[in-house]
């Protein structure tokens, strides 16, 4: 599967297997990732789309008896090397949740969070936070009311606001678990131009459980099945001429 | 007609609030006991002045102050005490039987008669470390106490904040003890400031550990350092009620003094509810 990207690759995975306790959720898993483009990771649930997303940022670190083989390397990078420094991984993979998830805080709070913890400045932050929220596309809303709570805002506008959070700490990936899950259409809609704004200058992977929505924002489809890669390769030979048996099945929508 | 399941949501609503009726009934007597019969007591002189002639006359000053030491003492060491360890159990502490042992032993410790506490305070602070009958050794004692319920209380506290918090600040290559301070930590103040309000009425009344380990009978002077005895409500309270050849003549002063310890009680509680009240809305903010 191995294929030479226009842009170059960004995350490597070769025979990745991983296990929660004696249970074998992902089998031998090989994948490159094209930078600056949108790969989406499509499946039924249970597939192991999510776990396998987790291992990019070593969220997975955070369960107990999971268990990872294999090799994942970023930029060239073994992020699995005994010498990597997670908490380094993780500014440089970000990662935006199923559940829009800001923190109990003002909106200004929220996007400096990462960049103070990091050491930026105090007079540097508003720039940083004016700069995020409009990569975030959430700039023109929320100008006027930096200093109210995240949580008053909607449930799109709070996943805007956790997109320009992790936009703030100058990631080079980032990770969106089912991020429209939650929301409306119209919110939904917002969020894929935005990620597809995004790609110019970051490298994304995408789960969803939306199918259309892979169609519609990604370069790159893999489908999931089990715990196994089944397919992967160009969005549109996937959706309109895909190799595999149980991915014509899952796309035309027999099951899942 | 009323069906079966209708009439025992009746009987069952009816039970419940003869239930709470009757909490709130015991409150209030109690209250209207203890005012009723301490109100004539409480005057300016009574809460500012020495015991006088055999402690039938004059105030609780010496009580008061002892009491105020003994909160502010025991809170000193309990609450960081607990509050650290409590994060260390929950944030940090894998499973293991050491663990299980501890949360054990912490289970144990709660349900600890208190004189116990009297006794070990009394090896131990007293004699063996050598700090004898004084604020200091009592106040540790209580710390020692209340240690259990402010540690029970921090944990629950640390493990109703949302997981979602903790994963959004990891996956922002935060480490985690930064996540705990800034992130964790502000949402738990809250439940946390509860336990050690249970607590401050727990140090405010208990007699036995102090009995043991520094409160003194009589004391016509204030406490100089944290080694010197002290006098204290609930023991000056016990003394006058039970000792002596005045009992019914310092009837009074015994009811004022124990209405006395209530509005402490209810100050210290107020400080702390205000407290968690601001860290509430600043999370709402």
């Amino acid at each position: 599967m191995p294929e030479i990207y226009d842009n170059g690759t960004e995350i490597e995975v070769k025979n990745l297997n991983l296990w929660y306790g004696d249970n074998h959720a992902l089998h031998d898993i090989s994948i490159d990732i094209p930078k600056n483009s949108v790969t989406a990771f499509i499946g039924p649930s249970g597939c192991g789309k999510s776990t396998f997303l987790r291992c990019f940022n070593r969220m997975n670190d955070l369960i107990p008896n999971c268990r990872i083989e294999g090799h994942v390397s970023i930029d060239q990078e073994d992020i699995y090397a005994k010498e990597t420094d997670v908490v380094d991984l993780r500014k440089r993979v970000g990662m935006v949740f199923q559940k829009p998830n800001p923190f109990p805080m003002s909106i200004f709070d929220n996007i400096a969070y990462g960049p103070k913890i990091h050491g930026m400045g105090k007079k540097e932050m508003p720039r940083i936070v004016e700069h995020a929220l409009k990569s975030g596309a959430l700039w023109e809303e929320t100008s006027d009311r930096l200093d109210t709570s995240a949580l008053d805002l909607s449930g799109g506008q709070q996943q805007r606001l956790c997109i320009a959070r992790t936009l703030a700490v100058k990631p080079e990936v980032i990770l969106f678990d089912e991020p429209c899950s939650a929301l409306d259409p119209i919110s939904t809609g917002k969020i894929e131009d935005l990620i597809m704004e995004l790609k110019k200058d970051y490298t994304i992977v995408i789960v969803t459980h939306n199918m259309q929505q892979a169609a519609r924002i990604s370069d790159y489809t893999a489908f999931f099945l089990l715990g196994d890669l089944i397919e992967f390769g160009k969005t549109n030979q996937i959706f309109e001429n895909p190799q595999q048996k149980e991915t014509e099945d899952y796309i035309t929508g027999r099951f899942g | 007609m009323y069906s079966n399941a209708k009439i025992n949501e009746k009987i069952a609503f009816g039970l419940l609030k003869i239930a709470t009726g009757m909490v709130v009934a015991f409150v209030l007597v109690i209250l209207y006991y203890i005012i009723s019969n301490g109100y004539s007591a409480i005057s300016l002189d009574f809460i500012t002045e020495m015991p006088r002639n055999r402690m039938t006359e004059g105030g609780i000053y010496p009580a008061i102050m002892g009491t105020t030491y003994l909160i502010i003492g025991s809170m000193a060491v309990a609450l960081p005490l607990g509050m650290l360890s409590a994060i260390y159990l929950t944030e940090y502490a894998k499973p293991s039987k050491t663990t299980w042992a501890i949360e054990m032993a912490i289970s144990n410790l709660a349900g600890t008669p208190s004189v116990v506490f009297g006794l070990f305070g009394l090896a131990m602070f007293v004699k063996y470390l050598g700090f004898g009958p004084s604020i200091l050794s009592a106040s540790l004692t209580l710390a020692l106490l209340i240690l259990p319920v402010i540690i029970r209380a921090s944990q629950e506290a640390l493990l109703t904040v949302p997981k979602e918090y903790r994963e959004a600040s990891l996956a922002l290559g935060v480490t985690k003890w930064e996540t705990i301070r800034r992130v964790v930590l502000p949402a738990a103040i809250p439940g946390m400031i509860t336990g050690a309000i249970l607590s401050i009425g727990r140090v405010a009344g208990e007699t036995a550990p102090i009995l043991l380990t520094g409160a003194a009978y009589f004391l016509p002077r204030l406490p100089d350092s944290i080694y010197s005895e002290f006098m204290a409500l609930p023991y000056h309270l016990y003394v006058l009620a039970t000792s002596g050849t005045s009992i019914a003549q310092t009837r009074p002063i015994q009811y004022g003094t124990a209405l006395i310890l209530l509005i402490i009680v209810l100050c210290v509680n107020l400080v702390a509810v205000t407290l968690r009240t601001h860290y509430r809305n600043k999370l709402k903010r």
